[in-house]
This record gives C-alpha cells, sequence and structure tokens, in this order.
C-alpha cells in the first residue's frame, strides 16, 4: 500500500485502538478516510490489531452503511420510507435509474459522476418525497424535477 | 431603538430542507442592510430553533417584539424585507402572511410537554435551555432526593416506555438498581429506524439539553455513571447538535465528575449506528455498541439483568428520557393527571401521509383518533376518503377508518391489531392499496431481518413473495389462508421484536381489508389502482387536447399521434409507468 493510505490508517489506528468495542468505529474511520472500505486497508489494519479479517467483513456486510466499493463523486439517496412510498417516491427511483441509464440492480454511474442509495426513512415526511443530494435534503420531489437536478449535477462535471 | 426584538426560525431538517437557512441569511442581511447591526446583539436577537411541529407550513418565523408573538408561514427569502421593514421598524406586522385560524387549530387539542420549548430556545446554546429553567430537575435531585424517591416519583407519574411495547419507566429503573452488580450503564436509543417516524430526531434537533438532563436523571436514579446514546448516522444535523450540546454540558460541569458541583460522576458517549434497523432492537443495540454485529439474542436474561458489557443496563428511546425533567419538577401527579387509565402522559406523533395538516404533534394519551386526524390534521388532503391510519412503522398495523373514534394509547392499539411503536402515524386515502402497503413493509423487514433465527428470515421472505405474487395479479386461491397460517408461525416463534411483529401489517390489513386481497386474487383487479401490473392505461379521446406531454414522458413509445390530435396508448408496449398519467393536465389518461 502507498504510504499516503498507510498514514491514514495509522490515525485511525492510534484514534479507536484503545477504544472498547471498537471495531465498528475502526471501520468507520477507514470509511471517512477512504471513502470506502478498501479490502487492503482491512487486511492492513487486522494483521495490525490482531482482530480477525472475517470480523471487519461480518460488521462490514451486516450494515447498511459501509461500502466496499469506491463511491461516486456525487451521492443521491432517495427515501423509501412509509410516507414517500405513498406518495409517489417510487417513481422519482425509477426516474433516476431512467435519467441515469443504470440498471435497476446497480448503484454507480461507469463515469463514477453519480452514486444514487436509498435509505428506509430521513424522518423528513413532512416533505415527501424526499431525496438527498449530496447531503442536502430536497422535498417534494417529483420525476421532473428530479431530472433536472440530475443534469445539473452532470453539467458541473469539468 | 430601546425595544426587544426576538426573530426565531425554525432551523430542524425539515425546516433546512424547507429554505430555512436562507430565511435565516435574508434576516442577517437585512438587520445589516438596514443598519440594525448594532442593535442585533443588545435588543434585536436572531434564533435558530427547533421543530415548530406544524412542518406543512414550512418555514415558519415568531417574531416576538416587546413579547408580543407573531408567527409567519410559508416564508421565504424574498419576503424577509418587507418582514423587517414594516413589522420591526414601522412595528406593523404584516397580516396576510400570519399564520390563520387553521394553525391555531393545529395546536388547540395538543399539549406540549416534551416538545414545550422546541421552538423557544436555540439548541445550540446551553444558556438558552438553562434560562427558562433547564437543568433545574437534575440540581433538584442531587439536592435533595435520593435514588429511590426519584425511581418511586417516576413509578408514580406512569410513564411509559415511549419506543414500542410500552414497559413501565420506573420499574425498568427499579429492577436495574436493585441489582448487587454496581457497574451498570444507560443507554438511549435515538435509533429512530422506523420509517415513518421522526420524533426522536426532533427531539434532539430542537432540544438536545432535554435528553442530557432526563438521561442525568435516569443515571442517578439507577446510580449508572456512563451512558451512551446510540443514533442514527442519517441524522446528521441532530448527531451535530448532540455533540455541539454535551461539550456545552461538560464545559459548564454538568457531565463529568462531580455534576453540578455534587459528588455524582456522569459522562455520556456518542454511538453512531451504521444502518441497521434490528439495531432499534435492544439487545441487538447493546451488540452494536460493543462493537459486533447487531443480532439480538434470546431474552432472559434481560439487559436490565445482564446488558452491555454484560452488566446491568437501562435502555429507553430519546421521548422517554426527555419525559424525566417535566416529571420531576412538576410532580407525578401532575404527569399521571394526564392521559388515560393505563397510559399517562403525552405521546409525540409523527403525523403524515395523506393529511392536510403534517408535522410533529404531542397530545395527551387517550386522544381520540378522529380528533387527531381531523381536528389537528385538518382531514384528509384533496378532499379525498379516508381509509386507514398505519400506526407503529412495521411492527404496527393498518387501522381503519371503522375505528376512528378509538381512543389512542397502548393497551388500545394493541387491541385493534397494531402498536404504538415509536408514534409513527400515517395517514392513507382511498387511493392507497391496502395489500401494496403490506408487501411495502414486508419488502422492508424481510431486507432488515438479520437473518439469525429461521422463522424471521425465511418466514419474511416467503410472506413477502406471496404478497409480491398477488401484487402482480398472478395470487392463488388459498394464498389468503397461506398468509395467515405464515404469518402467525413467525410471529410465535421469532427470536426478537422484529420477526414478532413482521407479520402485523400483513395481518392487520387481512383483517380490516380482505376484500381487497381478494379483488386482486380473484378479479384481477387493483380496487385503489396502485398495483402496476393490474392496471391499462388508456386515453379518453373527448379530453385529450393533443398537447404531446405524454408522448414525450412516456419511457416506452406507447404513446402516439400527432398535435393537436387525440394521442392514444399501445397496451402492448405500455409498461405501466404511470408517467403519462402524472404530467396529463387535462386528466385525460385513465387508469382502470
Amino acid at each position: 500500500m502507498e504510504a499516503e493510505s498507510i498514514a491514514k490508517l495509522e490515525s485511525v489506528y492510534s484514534r479507536y485502538i484503545e477504544q472498547e468495542g471498537n471495531a465498528i468505529s475502526i471501520l468507520q474511520g477507514i470509511q471517512d478516510a477512504f471513502g470506502y472500505i478498501p479490502e487492503k486497508a482491512v487486511g492492513w489494519f487486522s494483521a495490525k490489531s490482531g482482530i480477525p479479517e472475517s470480523k471487519f467483513f461480518g460488521i462490514v456486510t451486516f450494515y447498511a452503511q459501509f461500502y466496499l466499493k469506491p463511491r461516486g463523486k456525487n451521492v443521491v439517496t432517495t427515501c423509501c420510507g412509509t410516507v414517500c412510498h405513498v406518495k409517489g417516491g417510487h417513481r422519482v427511483q425509477f426516474q433516476i435509474h431512467e435519467e441515469l441509464g443504470l440498471p435497476l440492480d446497480e448503484d454507480t454511474t461507469r463515469d463514477g459522476l453519480i452514486t444514487i442509495e436509498r435509505v428506509a426513512c430521513l424522518g423528513a415526511c413532512s416533505l415527501a418525497p424526499v431525496v438527498v443530494i449530496n447531503d442536502k435534503v430536497q422535498g417534494r420531489m417529483t420525476p421532473d424535477k428530479m431530472v433536472r437536478q440530475l443534469r445539473k449535477l452532470r453539467e458541473k462535471k469539468p | 431603538m430601546s425595544r426587544e426584538i426576538i426573530v426565531n426560525v425554525c432551523m430542524d431538517t425539515g425546516g433546512i430542507a424547507s429554505g430555512s437557512l436562507e430565511v435565516m441569511q435574508a434576516f442577517e442581511d437585512e438587520f445589516k442592510r438596514m443598519g440594525l447591526t448594532a442593535s442585533v446583539e443588545k435588543h434585536c436577537k436572531l434564533h435558530r430553533v427547533g421543530c415548530f411541529g406544524f412542518c406543512a407550513r414550512d418555514v415558519l418565523v415568531n417574531v416576538t417584539v416587546d413579547g408580543v408573538c407573531t408567527t409567519y408561514q410559508y416564508i421565504k427569502p424574498d419576503m424577509v424585507e418587507r418582514l423587517v421593514k414594516e413589522h420591526i421598524l414601522e412595528d406593523n406586522p404584516v397580516s396576510e402572511w400570519q399564520v390563520d385560524e387553521e394553525y391555531e387549530e393545529f395546536y388547540r387539542l395538543q399539549k406540549r410537554v416534551v416538545l414545550a420549548n422546541n421552538s423557544k430556545i436555540d439548541p445550540e446554546n446551553i444558556q438558552e435551555y438553562i434560562d427558562i429553567g433547564g437543568y433545574g430537575a437534575i440540581k433538584k435531585i442531587l439536592k435533595g432526593m435520593s435514588s429511590t424517591e426519584v425511581i418511586e416519583c417516576v413509578k408514580a407519574s406512569g410513564l411509559r416506555g415511549r419506543g414500542g411495547a410500552g414497559f413501565p419507566t420506573g420499574l425498568k429503573c427499579e429492577i436495574c438498581a436493585r441489582h448487587k452488580e454496581p457497574v451498570r450503564y444507560l443507554i438511549c436509543n435515538a435509533d429512530e429506524g422506523d420509517p415513518g417516524a421522526f420524533m426522536d430526531r426532533s427531539v434532539i434537533e430542537g432540544n438536545p439539553h432535554s435528553l442530557i438532563e432526563g438521561m442525568s436523571i435516569g443515571a442517578y436514579a439507577i446510580g449508572a455513571h456512563t451512558g451512551y446514546v446510540y443514533i442514527r448516522a442519517e441524522y446528521p444535523l441532530a448527531v451535530e447538535r448532540l455533540n455541539i450540546a454535551l461539550q456545552q454540558a461538560r464545559d459548564k460541569g454538568f457531565l463529568g465528575n462531580g455534576i453540578h458541583g455534587s459528588g455524582f460522576d456522569f459522562e455520556i458517549k456518542v454511538k453512531l449506528g451504521a444502518g441497521a434497523f434490528v439495531c432499534g432492537e435492544e439487545t441487538a443495540l447493546i451488540a452494536s455498541i460493543e462493537g459486533e454485529r447487531g443480532m439480538p439474542r434470546a431474552k432472559p436474561p434481560y439487559p436490565a439483568d445482564k446488558g452491555l458489557w454484560g452488566k446491568p443496563t437501562i435502555i429507553n428511546n430519546v421521548e422517554t428520557w426527555a419525559n424525566l425533567p417535566p416529571i420531576i419538577n412538576n410532580g407525578a401527579e401532575w404527569y399521571a393527571s394526564i392521559g388515560s387509565e393505563n397510559s399517562k402522559g403525552t405521546k409525540v406523533f409523527a403525523l403524515t401521509g395523506k393529511i392536510k395538516n403534517t408535522g410533529l404533534i404531542e397530545v395527551p394519551m387517550g386522544i381520540s383518533l378522529r380528533d387527531i386526524i381531523f381536528e389537528i390534521g385538518g382531514g384528509i388532503a384533496g378532499g379525498r376518503l379516508m381509509k386507514a391510519v398505519q400506526t407503529g412503522g412495521p411492527s404496527g398495523g393498518c387501522i381503519p377508518q371503522a375505528h376512528i373514534d378509538m381512543n389512542v394509547d397502548y393497551d388500545n392499539l394493541v387491541k385493534v391489531g397494531s402498536m404504538m411503536g415509536s408514534g409513527g402515524m400515517v395517514v392513507l386515502d382511498e387511493t392507497d392499496c391496502m395489500v401494496n402497503i403490506s408487501r411495502y413493509f414486508l419488502e422492508f423487514t424481510q431486507a432488515e431481518s438479520c437473518g439469525k433465527c429461521t422463522p424471521c428470515r425465511i418466514g419474511t421472505k416467503r410472506l413477502l413473495e406471496i404478497l409480491t405474487r398477488i401484487t402482480a395479479g398472478e395470487g392463488k386461491k388459498g394464498d389468503i389462508d397461506l398468509l395467515l397460517d405464515l404469518a402467525s408461525d413467525v410471529k410465535e416463534t421469532s427470536l426478537c421484536g422484529l420477526g414478532m411483529s413482521a407479520p402485523n401489517p400483513v395481518l392487520s390489513t387481512i383483517k380490516y381489508f380482505r376484500h381487497e386481497y381478494e379483488a386482486h386474487i380473484h378479479d384481477k383487479r387493483c380496487p385503489a389502482k396502485v398495483c402496476r401490473k393490474l392496471l391499462t392505461f388508456f386515453i379518453r379521446e373527448d379530453l385529450c387536447t393533443g398537447c404531446g406531454v405524454c408522448l414525450k414522458s412516456c419511457p416506452a413509445g406507447a404513446v402516439s399521434g400527432t398535435k393537436k390530435n387525440p394521442h392514444r396508448i399501445d397496451t402492448s408496449v405500455c409498461i405501466k409507468c404511470g408517467a403519462c398519467y402524472d404530467v396529463c393536465k387535462f386528466k385525460a389518461v385513465l387508469k382502470e
């Protein structure tokens, strides 16, 4: 691994290794540093800490928040909560896949520009259907508005 | 200018999404531009506050001049200039932007205990909480109450856990306090995972110190010195405000060694959830704090006996903890005077769905469903008919219109086949298909099942398959009985609350809306016109103006026609996505 990556891992190591029940915090630290969980990083950590790799991967695959693959530059999260569901959130989702030309079981565009993800509920039900575009919550979304937002993200591309 | 002016802007997640950051900025700019900056510090305060409750009217702004408060609704940045000029400078409130009678009506039947100060104080400023009497309850007990007295007080108040089944909070404390093991832990469950519930988020975003104070009271009662807040990472603003509040409390000596100058030590740590619904289950949550996969284990032993790191642990959700300061301040009798026979106090509900006035409400227990939906909620949006209310999220059920006069409390909700849960209340109208709703919840629980026990792992999967088949028009005779049979097996044999309650949406919808299931299975028809595979889309020639919007919106190329002439849909090509139905301004696209 490169020196820069190792430096990042060392910093995560020193921050969390003393804590009780640290495996999840370590992984959250790694993901903060790299944007995802690189397999090599887990190997490095496991060798250094003596915590088996299987324990880390067990956690990574259990919780929805961890990613084993790099994510797109922009993240678009659609809420799949009950209210968003009854207020037509699935049509917004459908439109996103349509606009990006992304099959329903894939989440990142080929050019790595946009990753789409789903979340069970953001708790902004009064604004349903809700979409989060790069950490900004946007309410009362419609398929049309969504398309405009996605095109904006594409235009920003250098 | 010697007048006291306070401007409060709603700045919770909902408010911010509606543009309150921009409104706040506009006020700041306007103050500067009008040369009010000098007086801003002293006499003219601009405040960020938590959720007002009536989220449908966001952005809400309170302008208080010399103690007279005016509330404005639907405020946008470009309206700020006039507000500042007319109301603040000329003392002439802008009447047409003020809230109306309906706004008053929204609050009339509410009783705000937990949310009382949400719209009054800046959640990022501890002093404002202190100024309204905050941290008075913990000081009171540290000075003159024994832990037993505190527990007795909570017991007498009749408070029950606000996160699910409603176990008496005082009793839980007592079991934990009596344990012979001296090291105990205290946990706040802020992993509010139920879709359609956001009351815990609003409490932390609006008044995080009330949670810290409540947890401190609980810690003193059971003799715990470490508390954890397990909070969803999906709530970034709540996490940020909680961390700010914790730091401010530490700086003031309200957390740490010898809190509030007493001999009692208490510290709170924050643990971020990593996105697993099952972690709302207490034993799974404990496993997750310990850094493991969040899988539940069999109970007993209960956490009060053997919890975090094997020590006695007490877990309550945010709302439960936030109820403790008012109970200590006002006394158990006061609290027990609110609510119904076996459910005391108030309950916060997230009132959403097909209702006019969506938002966060707090009502006395035992209020009728009718009052909630038609008085507070203002009835169904768009003049449609109400069909049901879904409560308790994926663990709850759908209550039909026929039970509209029931009184809402723990026991009554269970009686009609639902539950309190954390307090989501999603109103459904005649355009919602109950089979589809039931399928939606099963899709959720099936995905969130941790996989440890077979009934839940495989049972929810099979339930989902059957429901999917029914909504796709491939239902078979006997499917309803099969669902009932399987649902009761899953309910009875699952390991934890997730599996035990996962079939509730299926059972309650079959109980009250069996005819909808039958229509799907036998007539291959979706009465609410939701299940796409059972619909046919067509265009009424007499209504179609030939504008061509549907043609453009159709992703399958199923619409044909020339400008200004009626279009038509080729049903053999149509993928039934409903795009044409959504875009048609002339209601010419029909579905059947």
